[in-house]
């Protein structure tokens, strides 16, 4: 991390700015209240879940690289259930606009799956190419079918009054409701605990982490590890499609093609910094999602240095952790057989 | 007029074809050495934005194009220090280097040229627009015969399948592995240089647009094998000059031509339309005993 930030200080001075300046103005935007801290949480939000993704999946020694088409399906799904049935009921409608993301994602992780249990296909190659398969779908989708006539903006049409989720400056004194800091941040933090329970303690969280471990003792062991390999894929989606819960519902109001900023692939690194536990992804989600937001602000108001440079501190801090996993003695994913 | 239009196709499917070729030519050589090379993607927008840059300041492309291969060389061998040396997760290491040559680029012509990601307007006599294509398909025979005939193609295939018995019979695993993705590197960094000073006049954000990822599908498709991989390049760059010049013209959406590649790609991985099997070894860190 340490290193990471040095690496980043050294570009800042190479493009002539003051490294000190451009940390403080980081991490001071990313910080203040209520704006800062609104959106680093609103920003954390997606990334939790996509780093529980990530590291769900690494637990059965699987690397999904597919978390940015399992959540890009995972939104378009929760947009279509919202404007298909827009005229039920809130209880009834945010439910299945809910399970609609976390079905359709589930599904577009279970894909490679299967591919990989029942045909030995590589997961991450599969899951590269589903979310390419993604992308072009939704669009597809969006632009023929979805859209609302006129519109110049490549989006679907407003998702049901009904379907929208509460922004929490409703309820909290001080936090204005202009910021698009939602419920799902507590549903986000639910998952943590979700997750944790079920992979420590739930028989399938067991089978599913012993299958990561040692694939040939599992199955010596008498676990099933393809349908463990099926079942975690499944899982990891359904967490990635529920960042369209954040997004669609609480936010945008209905999908708009392009709203990921990578979140799929921030989940890596989320994951590997969070040492595929839930807490530490939660903590890990909070420093990138602060990362997002202090980004914008160097953008804004240094000479030289872009936004860009939190991608570069993210590349860098993905780098470090991944080489230096094994100087802890242990390494992060279990050597797979491609 | 169909004829005009046949070979305009075929000339458009060729261009298309030739990034597509170099950087999957250069994942051959990193995955037959046993090194998983998603950072293709990553490795192409450093040799465009390098070319680019070089090419605008020095006024001359094979200037432009030798930094882009130097600087490709340079991120390779970051890529092998942190796997093979550190032996870190390939893919993991792969996929940072394409999150950092997403953002390097854009950091850095933010701060040269004061643009959001773009570099200047190349003189159109500055580009060099056949060059990199004849040096692509001379590629595939070169590569052919460098995996088939030569010494040094034995013993990179023969660490990238079993390194064991490599190193038993005296090779040298690590310094293979290093010279396949070094390699991967330089001919990944020229796809991405025909992009920008070959193709168009410029770099901008993310212009590779996923050709990386492209080239490695065309890598699997083509069974890690020059020839086959050349042909997958080819049907690749086939259907993206369709779906440019088929738009607005046939009824088929275009967003299902541009799934072609990654469909087919899961199929033949899949084992439907034949096998596709990985060379042995492939990212799995060698450690001496």
């Amino acid at each position: 991390m340490a290193a990471a930030f040095v690496v980043g200080a050294v570009f800042i001075l190479l493009l002539g700015d003051s490294p000190i300046e451009t940390y403080s103005l980081l991490i001071g935007s990313a910080l203040s209240w209520p704006d800062g801290i609104g959106y680093t949480l609103f920003y954390a939000t997606p990334l939790i879940f996509t780093g529980l993704a990530v590291a769900l999946a690494f637990r059965c020694g699987l690397l999904n690289i597919g978390a940015e088409g399992q959540l890009v399906m995972g939104a378009f799904a929760a947009a279509w259930a919202g404007i298909t049935f827009a005229g039920l009921p809130a209880l009834a409608l945010v439910p299945l606009c809910f399970l609609a993301a976390m079905l359709m994602g589930g599904f577009w992780g279970a894909v490679p799956g299967v591919l990989r249990a029942r045909f030995g296909a590589h997961e991450v190659i599969t899951t590269i190419m589903m979310n390419f398969i993604a992308v072009a779908l939704a669009s597809y989708f969006t632009q023929y079918h979805y859209k609302e006539a006129g519109d110049a903006i490549l989006q679907t049409a407003p998702i049901g009054e009904s379907a929208r989720i509460a922004r929490l400056g409703k309820f909290i004194p001080g936090l204005p409701e202009r910021i698009p800091l939602n419920v799902a941040f507590f549903v986000a933090l639910a998952a943590c605990v979700l997750v944790w329970l079920f992979l420590w303690k739930t028989r399938w969280g067991f089978a599913i982490r012993a299958t990561g471990a040692n694939p040939a003792a599992a199955e010596y062991g008498g676990i099933s590890t393809g349908r463990q390999i099926v079942l975690a894929m499944a899982v990891s989606g359904a967490l990635a499609g529920m960042v369209g819960i954040n997004d669609v519902l609480g936010y945008r109001y209905r999908y708009y093609d392009g709203f990921s900023a990578g979140f799929g692939f921030t989940g890596i690194a989320v994951a590997l910094l969070g040492r595929n536990h839930p807490a530490g992804v939660a903590l890990a989600a909070l420093l990138f999602g602060a990362f997002l937001r202090g980004g914008l602000f160097v953008d804004i108001f240094t000479e030289h240095v872009s936004k860009d440079l939190v991608l570069v501190l993210q590349a860098v801090i993905i780098l470090f952790v991944a080489a230096e996993s094994i100087f802890r003695g242990r390494r992060q994913v279990a050597s797979r057989k491609v | 007029m169909a004829d005009i239009f046949k070979i305009a196709l075929l000339f458009s499917t060729i261009r298309l074809a030739t990034p597509l070729l170099l950087a999957a030519l250069g994942g051959l050589y990193s995955e037959r050495s046993g090194v998983i090379n998603i950072g293709l993607e990553g490795m192409m927008l450093a040799g465009a934005f390098t070319a680019a840059v070089v090419t605008h300041f020095a006024g001359n492309p094979w200037i432009g194009l030798l930094a882009a291969i130097a600087v490709g060389a340079a991120v390779a061998l970051v890529h092998a220090f942190v796997c093979i040396q550190c032996r870190a997760d390939q893919v993991v290491t792969g996929t940072a280097i394409n999150i950092l040559f997403l953002a390097l680029p854009a950091l850095l012509s933010g701060a040269m040229f004061q643009s959001t990601g773009a570099t200047p307007q190349i003189p159109q006599q500055d580009l060099m627009p056949v060059a990199p294509i004849l040096l692509a398909f001379a590629m595939v025979p070169i590569t052919w015969y460098v995996l088939s005939a030569t010494p040094f193609g034995l013993r990179l295939r023969a660490v990238g399948e079993n390194p064991e018995a490599a190193d038993t019979a005296g090779i040298r695993v690590l310094a293979m592995r290093y010279k396949g993705v070094v390699i991967s590197g330089m001919l990944a960094a020229i796809g991405g240089a025909y992009l920008s000073i070959g193709q168009s006049s410029l770099f901008t954000r993310n212009m590779t647009a996923g050709r990386g990822f492209i080239a490695l599908a065309a890598l699997i498709f083509g069974k890690w094998r020059p020839v086959q991989t050349m042909l997958a390049c080819l049907l690749f760059g086939l259907a993206e000059a369709i779906s440019i010049q088929m738009q607005g013209v046939v009824n088929i959406p275009v967003e299902f031509i541009q799934m072609v590649p990654y469909v087919l790609t899961i199929v033949v991985l899949a084992g439907f339309i034949g096998r596709s099997r990985p060379p042995r070894a492939l990212g799995i860190p060698y450690e001496k005993r």
